[in-house]
């Protein structure tokens, strides 16, 4: 009997932790997401992330209200879209180097920023737990067995899931988001018709660069509430992967978040348990994973044709 | 009229091949303000830099020790941007080749004479290298699976191994006795180390130093990266041979010349009959086979043991990317390129202690280069078709030299 429950707060742990940690992939995926419909894979997502993990932090220990910081690590990343949307748009480079460029420079800055403004992991307060107190003694938090896995959970989060029928909306109702898809599907029929090709991709990257640099800022005034160097640790990579992985659609991008983020959590679990798992192998099972779903065949015609090509006018 | 012509034509091309100098100075610029900002003097730290780079033996030698890594990785993902691949994966490559290495280091060590375990040694890591270099390729090639992402994430399976060997089998049996568990293996023995290039010198009778000679300045200080006892080994040499050899490679054999067009037009080459696919997969595991390499390089030639796997990759598998852009995907080129950036990485180690600048400033301009460099790409190619249109296709238009024939690193790539 006691073993069952243990078993059920184990479950009920790895949901609660696979939710909360599903908040970074679904800001970086789903920016990425509109990055790459456009045409353009931004491969610097990482880079961007450590920046708005930095600035919000800091905004957020220089002033101690977590909203500010939001605000900055949405402006760093912007800012770090404009630089990739210059370079890859304007400048036509080839996506793939210019993005390891930017995850370096970013990877740079970031960590000089840390070591010359901060020299020390320092706390701050950042968004709390939501606990939805209906009356002053019930919350929804307290409900059993799932109150604490869907009601204990930062704003940061919950946003992250409300991007997700957002984004689809945006994509699929929206005259911006057609303008979207037909860039990244075929550039010289939207150019034809009077779509600013370079405009769109240009929004496009800033926008997904802005949601990368809030991943960044949930890690570090939501998740961790601190800022060490090169704390996104990949998880950058893996949402520029979980965009193909999602087949290019929101939906997919959340499905694929929340299936790496519960086997981080079993991945904890397991050191936790002293399972007789290494936990060097489990911590390698999300990237092989990645690589298998890259390997399933019928994603590929869900690719935007475009992607990765630059446009010019008159051209070829 | 005709020599007007002339000239400006040299000139146009030199711009063109001084645009990496440009976009390299416009990082140091970007780089002086982040300094500025930071209240210190950019000069001052730049000279800082230079002169622990390039300005004493043991900096001299320092430099030429990471440029043998940067190098040899360089050829490697020269090969594949020729080749029309994208390989961000040589960190991967480097550990997992440097890890085989350690292996057979260790399994070797005394039975068989030092010389045969530096071959098998190095032979080791060339191989692992070029087997994990072989999965990306594979899958590309076969499944269609976007090689870009499928590197990125065998970098981090790799480490993962490496850690998991280092903890477990491979752990130094000093540290498991202690009880300190700290994850690296015991040090190889000494018979198989690399020649240093003060042994090689000593062997050849060169006993004294510059001192003894008298020779003053920089000279003494280059007489010494060579004859006195530093850190710089025999891999740098070996590194530059195998740069002539990738040279003669790509641009003497059939196989170099199939790679070379496959990465210049996929479906041309299809059209003519070569095997697209398997050339791919071929250059991807060169590609990762010169990473192994130099995984099993900084092994027998510096660190004599395997330890931390990111701290023995050091990022060598991005900054390589830089060197090669650099040296503009030429094997030839990189080895000047791959001398700047070992100095590079040496100077902000320099400048960090005299200065009180992280050095991490100097990963911010490596990015900063790359950005800069495939931009300028596009500026030399506007310039280029430009000329092609004035000339209105007569006899003036930029006819391909041989080995520049691709100064861009725009190799025909799908996601």
């Amino acid at each position: 009997m006691t073993e069952n429950l243990t078993l059920l707060a184990i479950i009920l742990g790895i949901l609660h932790s696979g939710i909360r940690l599903a908040t970074p992939y679904l800001y970086a995926a789903i920016g990425e997401t509109f990055a790459q419909r456009s045409g353009v894979l931004n491969l610097g997502v990482e880079g961007i992330m450590l920046m708005g993990a930095f600035f919000g932090f800091y905004a957020t220990f220089q002033t101690g209200n977590p909203w500010i910081g939001l605000v900055a690590a949405a402006l760093t990343g912007s800012l770090m879209g404009l630089l990739m949307a210059v370079v890859s748009i304007t400048f036509q480079a080839e996506q793939g180097i210019s993005g390891i460029g930017l995850y370096m420079f970013g990877l740079g800055i970031s960590s000089l920023l840390f070591k010359t403004m901060l020299g020390t992991v320092e706390g701050v307060q950042g968004f709390r737990e939501l606990q939805f107190c209906i009356t002053s003694s019930f919350c929804l938090a307290d409900i059993p067995v799932l109150g604490d896995v869907f009601f204990n959970h930062s704003l940061l989060t919950y946003g992250a899931f409300a991007l997700v029928p957002i984004a689809t909306y945006v994509l699929n109702k929206t005259t911006w988001g057609l303008k979207v898809r037909s860039v990244g599907q075929n550039p010289e029929a939207a150019d034809s018709l009077g779509v600013s090709v370079t405009g769109v991709r240009y929004t496009s990257v800033i926008l997904g660069a802005m949601l990368a640099g809030i991943a960044g800022a949930s890690l570090s005034i939501s998740l961790l509430n601190i800022f060490q160097e090169n704390m996104t640790n990949g998880i950058g990579f893996i949402a520029v992967a979980l965009v193909y992985f999602g087949s290019w659609t929101p939906l997919g991008v959340m499905a694929g978040a929340l299936l790496f983020s519960s086997i981080n959590a079993l991945q904890l679990w397991v050191q936790v348990l002293d399972l007789p798992i290494p936990s060097d192998v489990a911590v390698m099972l999300p990237y092989l994973l990645t690589i298998v779903a890259l390997a399933i065949p019928f994603r590929r015609s869900l690719q935007p044709a475009a992607l990765t090509k630059p446009f010019s006018r008159g051209e070829n | 009229m005709q020599k007007s012509k002339l000239n400006r034509q040299f000139f146009d091309r030199l711009i063109d091949a001084l645009m990496p100098v440009f976009a390299v100075l416009a990082a140091f610029a970007v780089g002086a303000v982040i300094l500025l900002l930071q209240g210190v003097n950019p000069l001052e730290a730049y000279q800082a830099m230079i002169v622990g780079a390039f300005g004493s033996k043991n900096g001299l030698a320092d430099t030429l020790v990471k440029a043998t890594p940067l190098l040899l990785v360089g050829l490697g993902i020269a090969i594949a941007f020729r080749g029309g691949v994208i390989n961000i994966g040589a960190e991967g490559q480097i550990i997992m080749g440097s890890l085989l290495t350690t292996w057979v280091g260790l399994q070797l060590g005394e039975q068989v004479p030092g010389v045969i375990v530096i071959t098998i040694g190095l032979l080791a890591g060339t191989l692992m290298g070029g087997v994990w270099g072989a999965i990306p390729g594979y899958l590309k090639a076969q499944l269609g699976v976007n090689e870009i992402l499928s590197t990125i994430m065998l970098n981090q399976i790799a480490i993962q191994i490496g850690y998991y060997l280092l903890r477990g089998p491979m752990m130094d049996p000093a540290e498991v006795a202690a009880g300190t568990n700290i994850p690296h293996s015991a040090r190889l023995i000494k018979d198989i180390d690399m020649p240093r290039f003060t042994d090689i010198a000593q062997s050849l009778g060169f006993t004294q130093s510059a001192k003894d000679l008298n020779i003053q300045g920089f000279l003494g200080e280059l007489y010494g990266v060579l004859v006195e006892p530093t850190r710089l080994h025999s891999g740098f040499l070996f590194a530059i041979v195998m740069a002539v050899l990738v040279y003669i490679f790509l641009w003497r054999t059939t196989v170099g010349y199939r790679i070379r067009a496959v990465g210049l037009n996929r479906h041309a080459s299809r059209y003519a009959g070569m095997n697209v696919k398997r050339t791919m997969v071929l250059s991807m595991t060169l590609s990762g086979a010169f990473a192994g390499l130099a995984g099993a390089v900084e092994i027998l030639g510096l660190h004599h043991r395997m330890f931390e796997p990111t701290a023995v990759s050091a990022g060598y598998g991005f900054s390589g990317i830089v060197a090669a852009l650099f040296g503009k995907l030429h094997p030839l080129g990189i080895i000047p390129s791959s001398i700047l950036f070992g100095g590079l990485l040496v100077g902000g180690d320099k400048m960090q202690r005299a200065m009180q600048v992280p050095q991490v400033l100097i990963t911010a301009i490596l990015g900063l280069v790359v950005l800069f460099v495939v931009s300028t790409d596009y500026l030399v190619r506007k310039r280029q078709s430009r000329r092609v249109d004035t000339s209105k296709g007569k006899d003036e238009k930029d006819e391909d030299v041989e080995g520049t024939a691709v100064p861009t690193t725009k190799p025909e790539v799908s996601a």
